[in-house]
């Protein structure tokens, strides 16, 4: 983020166009590179949801599953902030 | 004998500019001292020999070559000015029926043996066109414009090189307009090389002149031209033989003084 961008949302403004090019570039890219249409995504998004809520009880609000690139390595990151440990209840039980 | 060089010039999208740099860097290198070769690769829509103004004085093309019909000697069109400079002209679009990588590769080694660079004009797109001419290059070179679809198609061809170990890879960022970076409507210099991770082999201005030089079939660089499009593909022929030659900043392209200053601070990275 540049000065800019930041004076922009602080006034509201729409970003300037470069802006917004930069960003639908880097997830278009993203999609490209790791061969992933947004709803395959998805799907894999609510799976891993679904596994490691079995374990642990994560905040699905927060949550997210996204594509990030940096150098030509797209890299999947997974934020699932956890509210409780499960540990207790045995898994799969 | 020297260690000949050949270099593929892609880009994905079609109408970045690859037939004019590669025009361009021809003469460049050429009127450097080099003995250079550009080869067009485009079979379907040729255009190189248009660009150097050499489409009437072709006689054989590189199919007649492969056939064993002629000499590589007499398909090569010697430039008219600049003598360094040879064209092997595009066989007939029925060509890509049969082209393979082989083909293609006993072409450049052949070229390779009497010259020191070997610039390869690629076709756009990634279909056998590209897989063609780039079985046959070492390294290559991506030219690309600061705009989003012809960015994306570039990433596309540099991991399509990067998987056939084409390398190094270098890129040059084409037709940009200094006023529409400062004002933040056009993809920064630093956007682009973030994203395709290559290193930046040149800039070159949006500059009306390329049109006037492919209108008269004169490349810039032929005449020593003062034009910033000129000066930027003698930087690049400069840069590939080796020499630091620094880059071009495009905010201080025309502009200095105090809004200059604050546009600059404006585009600083926080975080």
């Amino acid at each position: 983020m540049t000065l800019q961008d930041l004076l922009d949302r602080i006034l509201g403004r729409q970003p300037a166009s470069a802006t917004t090019a930069r960003e639908r570039l880097q997830l278009v890219l993203a999609h490209d590179r790791s061969d992933l249409s947004p709803e395959l995504l998805d799907q894999m998004r609510r799976e891993i949801f679904e596994v490691v809520a079995k374990y642990v009880d994560i905040d699905l609000e927060e949550g997210d599953v996204t594509l990030e690139t940096e150098d030509r390595v797209t890299a999947l990151v997974a934020n699932l902030p956890i509210r409780r440990s499960m540990a207790s209840s045995k898994p799969g039980s | 004998m020297t260690i000949s060089r050949t270099i593929l010039i892609c880009s994905g999208k079609g109408g970045v500019g690859k037939t004019t740099l590669t025009a361009n860097l021809g003469i460049a290198l050429a009127r450097q001292g080099a003995r250079t070769v550009v080869l067009d690769a485009d079979f379907g829509l040729r255009n190189l020999d248009l660009l150097l103004g050499l489409e009437n004085r072709i006689v054989y093309t590189a199919q007649e070559v492969l056939a064993e019909t002629c000499r590589l000697d007499q398909a090569l069109v010697k430039h008219k000015q600049e003598s360094n400079l040879a064209l092997l002209p595009a066989g007939n679009p029925r060509m890509l029926e049969w082209l393979k990588p082989e083909d293609m590769q006993a072409i450049v080694s052949m070229l390779s043996e009497r010259f020191d660079y070997v610039l390869i004009d690629c076709p756009a797109g990634i279909e056998d066109g590209f897989k063609n001419a780039a079985a046959a290059a070492k390294e290559a070179i991506v030219i690309t414009t600061p705009e989003v679809s012809a960015v994306r198609d570039a990433d596309r061809v540099i991991g399509l090189l990067n998987t056939r170990g084409v390398a190094p890879v270098q890129l040059v960022l084409n037709r940009v307009r200094p006023r529409m970076m400062a004002n933040q409507e056009m993809l920064a210099v630093d956007d682009v090389t973030d994203i395709l991770a290559l290193p930046l082999l040149g800039l070159v201005l949006e500059d009306e002149q390329v049109i006037v030089s492919t209108n008269r079939g004169e490349p810039l660089t032929l005449n020593g031209s003062a034009s910033p499009a000129a000066k930027a593909y003698t930087h690049i022929a400069r840069r590939l033989q080796g020499e630091d030659v620094p880059l071009m900043d495009p905010a201080r392209e025309g502009r200095t003084g105090l809004r200059a200053k604050v546009r600059r601070l404006m585009q600083t990275k926080i975080f």
